[in-house]
């Protein structure tokens, strides 16, 4: 006997349960807190708070725990929450040559004002796992020394004072908002980095490699990489002034890029860019190659037909919690569309059949 | 519920959404661009349909959501829950009843009233949009008219199948202007479409798409004249009701493949059941 779909509130009910049960897992382990999330898996709470577009280390923190570690879940939670708060203005542009850097490089200069700092990077470790984490010892602080006090100004305007990279158009327009004006193609720059900076960062790196592959490439170099903390202003209506109202981390990468020059151009070097909140240095380099690659049409190179270079096909795909839905969105009911198939598979084959026995005859 | 503005979305948003309902509801069947907001459930699941439903809720409607023509499906009742929780509203399974009815993948069999709004969760609003991916194309495809592309793909289907091989999204003309994909119900559903006295929205969220069908529309199926549109369904009568007029889903009910065929449109089969109509399982 047919036994109906009935219950379905039940059933949601108790796989919320279940699931906040194996959130929890073994009871004889120790909780993990928030604030371990966030001090201690600080780059996974960096993802989120870039790709969630919200800049909030504890409520990344907490959206990680939440989603038992699937970032791109706890991405949703923040994005979702963010939908709920009021907008209460935007900050004047952040000033990233004043940057207190913990760490920037160039691997276009050897050396160069302000120097190379390597800071807290996995480049040089060797890929080994250490057993020694496992014991739980605590680690001795790293040596320490007074902060330099040398300014550090963004590498790429030394080429820039020789006219051997392109300059940046300087512009006061107001950019449009991403999150509140629908996404139009073509779209501006502005708006193409804004919707790579909450790109998925799987799909940027992919889209980026293959730039490096040979489709579009582009033969970037790292002009600087920098990672550290900016502050922030605002400028407050009543006060007629602006207040600086808190600071962020941020990785910012510049690409130096070759341009071999156009009937009107002369050789010259190009730029990629990219921007990331929170110490994020895979993502803001393969923003910064995508970001270069989409520029074919403004600086007359060719269209090699590469799916980076392709606007429309980057821009409505980098989106992962668009993408995961709908992907995911394919686990609902779909018997009424799959039961009209039937029926046109059925009556199709019919038809079929009855035109071979025909030809048999 | 306090902690949450009435129907989730605060009140510049539902502005930005009614006005998006405002023009589709004066140019029929035009997608109208909408600056979709990230919802608490997945892009996919109904996001676009949840928020023209929290844009058009006050606070005496009723509301009744389906999914798949019932009532009690999974997503139906956390969408359910989701406006209980944060509009409180009251909710129906009556479709006579609701104001408002939100819907994934079905039309209800009850004929729809004056002043009822029906709210359509779209997934891909482009009906052009397997025939040519690109956005920028299909605008233009759309301002000039250029259907010649869809005329040609119901064509070819002909030529290789006999008929045209669209059971569910069957494309609609407007009014004689926009070719409209009428979100993923099943082409029998389609004839419901026109010149109903319901107002009917299609929300989808992902793509950031508004449009709609003003009472009394005219929409066609489209079709060719030697080859007319058809609407189709299981050739069974329901197991429970016995209703022959309603869509079917087939269930699978034992081991050696036994099925049985029961109305999808979960509330139509209980209310005919309760008027003493019975079918051969009921």
């Amino acid at each position: 006997m047919y036994v109906a779909v009935k219950g379905g509130e039940r059933a949601i009910e108790n796989a919320h349960a279940f699931l906040a049960d194996e959130r929890r897992g073994d009871r004889s382990v120790a909780d993990l807190s928030v604030a371990q999330i966030r001090e201690q898996l600080a780059l996974a709470v960096n993802r989120v708070m870039a790709e969630g577009s919200l800049y909030d280390p504890d409520l990344a923190a907490l959206a990680i725990k939440q989603a038992r570690g699937d970032l791109i879940e706890a991405i949703f939670l923040i994005r979702a929450y963010r939908t709920t708060l009021p907008r209460f203005g935007a900050t004047e542009p952040v000033d990233t040559g004043a940057m207190d850097c913990i760490r920037r490089i160039s691997a276009t200069f050897k050396d160069a004002p302000g120097g190379q700092v390597l800071g807290p990077t996995f480049d040089y470790t060797h890929r080994l796992l250490d057993f020694k984490l496992m014991a739980e010892r605590d680690t001795p602080p790293a040596p320490d020394a007074e902060p330099q006090a040398e300014a550090m100004p963004h590498i790429m305007e030394f080429l820039n004072k020789d006219g051997l990279i392109e300059a940046e158009a300087h512009s006061n327009s107001q950019p449009s908002d991403l999150t509140r004006v629908p996404l139009e193609l073509p779209a501006s720059r502005a708006l193409r980095l804004q919707s790579l900076a909450r790109g998925d960062e799987g799909f940027l790196l992919g889209l980026a490699y293959s730039t490096q592959r040979g489709y579009a490439r582009n033969h970037a170099f790292v002009g600087e990489l920098r990672i550290g903390t900016c502050s922030i202003a605002m400028e407050v209506p009543e006060l007629g002034f602006s207040v600086e109202i808190g600071e962020v981390t941020l990785t910012e990468c510049e690409t130096v890029n070759q341009f071999k020059g156009s009937k009107t151009e002369p050789a010259q070097f190009t730029r990629g860019y990219g921007l990331v909140f929170g110490q994020t240095e895979r993502k803001a380099i393969s923003m910064a190659l995508v970001d270069r690659a989409l520029r074919w049409r403004e600086l007359g190179e060719e269209d090699a037909g590469a799916p980076t270079q392709d606007e429309e096909f980057v821009l409505s795909h980098c989106d992962n919690i668009q993408a995961t839905g709908f992907l995911e969105h394919i686990k609902l009911p779909h018997y009424v569309d799959f039961q009209s198939e039937l029926e046109l598979v059925r009556r199709l084959r019919a038809g079929a059949s009855a035109a071979r026995s025909e030809a048999l005859e | 519920m306090s902690e949450y503005t009435f129907a989730y979305l605060d009140e510049q948003t539902k502005r930005m959404i009614r006005r998006a309902l405002l023009k589709a509801v004066a140019i029929p069947g035009y997608q109208v661009p909408f600056a979709s907001r990230e919802m608490p459930m997945p892009y996919g699941w109904g996001t676009g349909g949840v928020q023209v439903t929290a844009a058009c809720l006050v606070p005496d409607d009723v509301l009744k959501v389906i999914d798949q023509g019932a009532d009690d499906t999974t997503n139906a009742v956390s969408i359910r829950k989701f406006f209980q929780r944060t509009a409180g509203v009251a909710t129906t399974e009556a479709t006579a009843v609701a104001t408002i009815i939100q819907t994934r993948h079905r039309i209800p069999e009850t004929p729809l009233t004056d002043g009822q709004i029906l709210v359509y969760q779209v997934p891909i609003p482009e009906p052009l949009r397997f025939l040519e991916p690109r956005e920028t194309e299909t605008r233009k495809m759309h301002a000039l008219q250029d259907y010649g592309l869809m005329h040609v793909k119901l064509y070819e289907d002909i030529a290789r199948h006999g008929e045209i091989a669209t059971a569910y999204a069957y494309p609609v003309a407007v009014e004689g202007r926009y070719v409209m994909d009428p979100s993923p119900i099943p082409k029998f559903d389609n004839p419901k479409l026109s010149d109903s006295p319901a107002l009917q929205l299609f929300g989808a969220g992902r793509e950031q798409r508004i449009y709609a069908l003003p009472p009394y529309t005219r929409v066609v199926s489209l079709d060719f004249e030697d080859y007319p549109f058809a609407p189709t369904k299981a050739a069974q009568n329901c197991a429970l009701c016995g209703a022959s007029e309603s869509y079917l889903d087939e269930v699978i009910i034992d081991d050696a493949g036994g099925r049985m065929y029961v109305c999808s449109d979960t509330d139509y089969c209980a209310t005919r059941r309760g008027l003493g109509h019975r079918g051969a399982e009921g």
